[in-house]
């Protein structure tokens, strides 16, 4: 008989061959799904390959779209440290957007130098202020964050949606619900061709770094996440932890939100984010919580969002495919985690008894 | 009070009934799924796989009960892989969810590209039309909400009761809400937990199929890339807001059904109420479910009353040699 065991932890190496295993399964997973929906899968994983990292143009694509999901899982996984489920980085992403709109839209004769500063801070005001209040409900009256992130998602894209359409609607653009432009001032400088986004994001890996690593506060939240009882014990005062962590977490997927609005956009729009958000959180578990392996994970869907629209134009082949495929690969490592636990064996003396039994 | 006001009134607890039934599908779905202990985030995933088969069967067919059992069907293919994940191979269940809404969007939007150039026949259409009850739908104001409606919208209101009485006040139900609440004790009375589970997830995932397709085949009535459009999350919202009751579920729908149609109706006119103008603006409108969800929750925590909470285990898996 087959019977599930728990095995003693894994070591490093083996860990990572598992999951290796798993993303090998999963590609050919999809290779069968994508044969099945009636194309070479062979040519499709060249041409995404191709299209993602075929080119300086098109490698500056995959970093581009790499930026804002590199920055949203960097932020979730400071509230993920703390065991506080933040699935709210799409809101915490367009109240960045908006607050960073607030000043570029009252301040907009500033120098850039002056206001794109004061767009950063606003925005990453505003981001984390809205993530505050999940987290003031949770500490008051233990209200499921899950559920409040998530709904507040939706609180902020209408918000983002109402502004277009009202107090912020473009008039130069006819009879279009648009948002105005960002003045000139507000655009994010550029080195080689590429928005400075990908500098942001780099400091932002070493500072989540260094924060959880080697900071007072990153031990604090650890211990926090690892048992909450054992903090306050410790002396600790878990209540303002907690708030300074989640500020920070829904501050830096505001910058995302800014990042996106000042280097790519010079608008805000309710669909700047692309669901990013939502990516971000599988990202932020794939790496383990890990910045430095967030930034490898973060660009392999990068890549796989990118090749998606490369496939479109080259091979006629709807984007969508990319959204089957990392469904397949997610539900594939998903599942390879149970094995890092658990292990199946053939118990011989259960089967000798049940035969004993028989008899 | 004039009689077109009663009209329009009247029309307008209709539409709202109409908006709110897949949200009620999905509700029910999401219900049965957390009373076991399981929250599907793939809500959304799963409606859009039922919307696009549900869709393809009656547009091919035209056979509309087929479409709605095939449609059903695909939701609940979608709550298997959610299942064999987070059950069987103890998967974190937010994060799988999440997974089966990227997966269930991109997949149903690809197979949908064929659905946008075929029609449903007029056999599907003229099924599930709204019936007439004589009569009775003359009554003012609610007659025809309540009987000048597709037999769709009476099936998800028959389900939310049975469903309430399935949970409520029979044993396999009993069981259901242990293995929610405590499946270590569930296990020890000689609960099958996974096989409880499996199951509620599964019929779970039909009612999602269900309501995917009374949006594309009934309400919709043609197909359009995105067609679930963000209703999944609602649904999702709309369980707190029910509090895990499903016959709440059903008001709960069709309020916030309610609130979606005022939208539509209302756009950008203007009213004077005690003498105050107020403006309507559909997109803060929108917002009004999600907001209301969170004061439930909140509420919910403020009263501390049993009965109110979630499932004590949700989200969390059970490994039986934990115990």
């Amino acid at each position: 008989m087959l019977k599930i065991i728990k095995r003693p932890p894994l070591a490093e190496k083996k860990m990572f061959i598992l999951r290796l295993l798993a993303v090998v399964f999963a590609i050919a997973a999809s290779m069968v799904i994508i044969a099945l929906l009636g194309h070479n899968p062979i040519k499709v994983m060249i041409e995404m390959v191709r299209g993602s990292i075929g080119s300086k143009y098109r490698i500056s694509e995959t970093i581009n779209k790499m930026v804002p999901l590199l920055t949203l899982s960097l932020g979730v996984c400071v509230a993920y440290k703390m065991k506080f489920w933040n699935i709210g980085a799409e809101g915490q992403f367009y109240m960045g957007a908006y607050g960073a709109g607030v000043v570029a839209f009252n301040f907009g004769s500033l120098p850039s130098y002056l206001l794109l500063p004061a767009m950063f801070l606003g925005g990453i005001l505003a981001g984390g202020l809205w993530a505050l209040i999940p987290a003031l409900l949770k500490a008051k009256w233990q209200t499921s964050e899950t559920l409040v992130t998530l709904m507040l998602n939706y609180v902020a894209i209408r918000w983002i949606t109402y502004l277009q359409y009202g107090p912020w609607r473009d008039p130069k653009a006819a009879g279009l619900p648009r948002m105005m432009h960002f003045p000139d001032a507000a655009a994010l400088p550029e080195i080689g061709g590429m928005h400075i986004g990908w500098i942001i994001a780099l400091v932002l890996v070493a500072f989540i770094y260094i924060l959880i690593r080697y900071s007072k506060l990153g031990y604090e939240i650890t211990v926090m996440g690892e048992n909450p009882r054992t903090a306050e014990y410790a002396g600790m005062n878990t209540f303002r932890i907690l708030l300074i962590a989640i500020m920070i977490s829904g501050g830096i997927c505001g910058i995302a939100g800014i990042i996106q609005a000042t280097g790519l956009e010079h608008s805000i729009s309710p669909v700047l984010s692309s669901g990013l958000g939502f990516t971000a959180i599988i990202t932020a578990w794939l790496s383990k919580l890990q910045p430095v392996s967030l930034v490898s994970v973060s660009f392999l869907f990068a890549m796989m969002l990118q090749g998606g629209s490369y496939l479109q134009s080259v091979m006629k082949v709807p984007s969508d495919v990319a959204g089957v495929i990392q469904g397949v690969i997610l539900f594939f490592v998903l599942g390879s985690e149970f094995f890092t636990q658990y292990k199946i064996v053939w118990d011989k003396r259960r089967d000798e008894e049940s035969r004993r039994v028989d008899a | 009070m004039d009689t077109g006001f009663l009209v329009a009134a009247a029309m307008f607890l209709q539409l709202a009934a109409q908006c709110g039934t897949p949200l009620l599908f999905g509700t029910l779905g999401g219900i049965l799924g957390e009373k076991a202990g399981n929250l599907n985030l793939g809500v959304e995933g799963m409606m859009m796989m039922g919307a696009v088969t549900g869709y393809y069967v009656a547009a091919v067919t035209g056979h509309p009960i087929l479409a709605a059992f095939a449609g059903g069907l695909a939701g609940a293919v979608g709550a298997l892989l959610y299942a064999i994940i987070t059950v069987t191979f103890q998967g974190n269940q937010t994060v799988t969810g999440l997974t089966l809404t990227i997966f269930g969007i991109g997949i149903s939007n690809y197979v949908g590209k064929e659905c946008t150039s075929m029609t449903l026949p007029a056999s599907v259409r003229e099924f599930y039309a709204p019936i007439v009850v004589p009569g009775l739908s003359k009554i003012p104001l609610i007659g025809k909400m309540i009987f000048e409606q597709s037999s769709f919208v009476a099936l998800a209101i028959v389900l939310a009761v049975l469903i309430w009485i399935y949970l409520n006040k029979t044993r396999i139900g009993l069981n259901v809400r242990m293995v929610g609440e405590n499946p270590s004790a569930a296990d020890a009375c000689g609960i099958n937990v996974n096989l409880y589970k499996y199951t509620h997830i599964l019929a779970g995932g039909f009612l999602c199929g269900l309501g995917g397709t009374y949006l594309s085949v009934v309400y919709i009535t043609r197909w359009q890339n995105d067609l679930v459009a963000g209703l999944g999350w609602i649904a999702v919202a709309l369980v707190i807001f029910a509090i895990w009751n499903p016959v709440r579920a059903i008001f709960g729908g069709y309020l916030f059904g309610a609130l979606r149609s005022i939208g539509l109706v209302l756009q950008n006119t203007q009213m004077a109420l005690f003498g105050y103008e107020i403006k309507l603006d559909p997109q803060l409108l929108d917002m009004l479910p999600y907001i209301m969800t969170i004061i439930v929750l909140v509420l919910i925590g403020i009263q501390k009353k049993k009965e109110y909470q979630p499932p004590g285990w949700l989200s969390r898996s059970y490994y039986r040699e934990d115990r």
